[in-house]
């Protein structure tokens, strides 16, 4: 186990590297640069000071040089400064909004996703089936922009309320954090419930139909315990394995919808960040999120073998 | 993974062999869902190809003094900040998600096959340096990605639908090298390479047969994404540009503006996508339904 852990380590290191390399480069040729999003910003401003605002910021040096100080800046946990706002790249206060949005949205998904895949599963081609198979297939279809903006929108109409703006954290008010966090988190939830729930179904359907869930039910055991104990422990693999793979799309998610609900997280941050080419933010952004899926998705392979002792990892 | 034979055995004690067409249109039969996601396809595709004829109005006419009127008969889905008629615009936007839909899952869908191909068949030192630039890739979530790729090539449509290309590529690929490796162990392709066939033909005659199955149902589901990228990318304001109708755009330029006012703007384009995508999935189910026995008896 020990000796996967540290090769699944080890082959990461290339595939961080090469996913390194895919952003820099796409940071370098994009046309225009930050500092001309930035004059643009404040003024005219003559070709001496920009060139020579472009060697402070580094930007002057040959692109591998770029390149290897910046890897160096990650590995040591300074990724530089903002071009924009000129500060050091910070994302203490972004990560903590993100992580939050993704928790939540992770725990509503599946908070509402194995109950009703299993229901739908033990209740198949009945109407419960056919709304859960609805449910989930619309959450599938809904862009999240649109059920947010819906969202906001109706609320504002027939409550007469909405989130309130601003982020404020969950150690200073918890109730007010929970107004913030708790309607883009359920927006965020219900994509990654929607392909949860059709999976968890699909599996339990399989799982039922196994010799020994017939033999459960032949011992005479409570309906509860063989759906819940053997048949849904044994179905929970391919479930774990699509949760994996939502992973990116729930990071992704939170591009969109930190946009719409103005909080302040990566999302946001990384797709300012991309319309006024900020290299050092957006590098730094993707590079972490890069590094949370491969790390995610290691945590996920290791999963399978709790859930089932027949994995070994060599 | 398992690949999908070119005829597909029925259920039946006799084990009777039907072609993929026949097997899809048996489906449609036994399940209904399947036949509404055909033809919800069917109307949106029409609507592209005839929208000069079906939109009741320019769709860039603009018509200041009647902005933002609620929908009525003379304009059922209402009329945006500018006067210009929403109908119009949500019938000549299905041109632009279908546009991009298509060109970007069939691009995608090429490139990787042709990777995927070469990989499986090849193996050995390309293939392992090739899937590890498609780990990399695929590190990078998929928005992100095309959010970054189009920012370098410049907001537009055509641009939009390329970074969706590139962002399909990985997972195709590795959909195909799969069913190639697969496809490798059968006996006639061992048989053909002993009678000295050359690799592009055993390629093109005894492998490619076996992806095109999985990759058409791979396909038809990254249609939907497609469409739901073009319009993510759009409500950003790095996909289709104004004056342009396209469904995202309508939502983030004038839908979230005016939500409050005049809400017509933000619910019918985005019931166009939502409609859109969940024919292209329900159809993605349907053909894997239809094409993959051992997901067929899961109802």
């Amino acid at each position: 186990m020990h000796k996967y852990v540290i090769r699944r380590l080890l082959l990461a290191i290339p595939v961080l590297l090469l996913s390194s390399l895919i952003v820099f480069g796409l940071m370098r040729v994009m046309p225009g640069d930050a500092l001309i999003a930035l004059m643009g910003e404040s003024g005219n401003v003559g070709q001496k000071e920009l060139a020579k605002l472009r060697k402070d910021l580094g930007l002057d040096r040959p692109y591998h040089e770029q390149y290897l100080l910046w890897l160096w800046q990650m590995v040591s946990f300074n990724p530089g400064d903002s071009i924009f706002t000129n500060e050091p790249v910070s994302l203490r206060k972004a990560i903590p909004v993100t992580l939050e949005l993704a928790t939540l949205a992770m725990v509503i998904g599946l908070v509402i996703a194995v109950p009703v895949g299993v229901l739908s599963a033990t209740r198949q081609d009945k109407p419960s089936d056919y709304v859960g198979r609805i449910v989930a297939v619309s959450g599938l279809s809904i862009p999240d922009f649109w059920l947010g903006t819906l969202v906001i929108t109706f609320s504002a109409i027939w409550v007469h309320w909405i989130p309130p703006i601003g982020y404020v954290s969950f150690w200073d008010s918890p109730w007010r954090n929970l107004q913030q966090f708790l309607l883009p988190a359920a927006v965020l939830g219900y994509r990654l419930a929607a392909a949860t729930m059709r999976m968890t179904r699909s599996t339990v359907l399989e799982t039922l139909r196994e010799d020994y869930v017939r033999t459960a039910w032949a011992k005479g055991l409570a309906g509860r315990i063989v759906v819940y104990k053997h048949a849904l422990k044994n179905a929970l693999i391919p479930v774990v394995t699509i949760i994996g793979g939502q992973l990116g799309t729930l990071l992704a998610g939170t591009f969109v919808v930190e946009q719409i609900f103005a909080l302040p997280g990566m999302g946001r941050l990384t797709v300012e960040a991309i319309l006024y080419r900020d290299y050092p933010v957006v590098q730094t952004n993707v590079m972490l999120v890069a590094a949370t899926l491969v790390t995610l998705n290691l945590i996920v392979d290791l999963t399978y073998a709790w859930l089932d002792p027949r994995i070994r990892y060599q | 993974m398992a690949t999908v034979p070119l005829r597909v055995t029925l259920e039946d004690p006799a084990g009777t062999t039907i072609s993929r067409a026949q097997a899809l249109w048996l489906t449609m039969k036994r399940k209904p869902l399947g036949a509404v996601s055909a033809a919800l396809l069917v109307v949106i595709v029409l609507t592209a190809i005839f929208a000069d004829v079906l939109a009741p109005y320019d769709p860039l006419a603009t018509q200041p003094e009647i902005r933002l009127s609620a929908p009525s008969r003379a304009h059922p889905f209402g009329t945006d900040d500018i006067g210009r008629d929403v109908l119009s615009r949500i019938i000549y936007g299905s041109r632009i998600s279908l546009w991009v839909g298509l060109l970007a899952v069939g691009i995608g869908t090429a490139a990787g096959m042709v990777i995927g191909l070469l990989c499986g068949y090849c193996e050995g030192r390309l293939d392992l340096i090739v899937q590890r630039v498609m780990d990399a890739i695929q590190a990078i979530p998929g928005l992100v990605l095309a959010l970054a790729i189009v920012s370098v090539l410049k907001p537009s449509t055509t641009n939009a639908m390329l970074a969706i290309a590139i962002v399909i590529i990985p997972g195709n690929s590795r959909i195909v090298r799969g069913a190639v490796l697969s496809a490798k162990q059968n006996r006639y392709v061992e048989a053909a390479q002993a009678l000295g066939c050359r690799h592009p033909r055993i390629i093109a005659t005894h492998i490619l047969p076996n992806v095109t199955a999985p990759i058409l149902v791979i396909a038809s589901i990254w249609l939907g994404n497609a469409i739901l990228i073009e319009a993510t990318l759009s409500f950003l304001g790095v996909g289709t540009q104004p004056p342009t109708p396209s469904w995202g755009l309508m939502l983030s330029s004038t839908g979230r503006a005016f939500m409050e006012q005049a809400p017509w703007l933000a619910i019918f384009p985005g019931l166009a996508i939502s409609l859109a995508v969940l024919g292209f999935n329900l159809f993605g189910d349907t053909l894997r339904d239809a094409w993959d026995p051992k997901l067929r008896r899961q109802g």
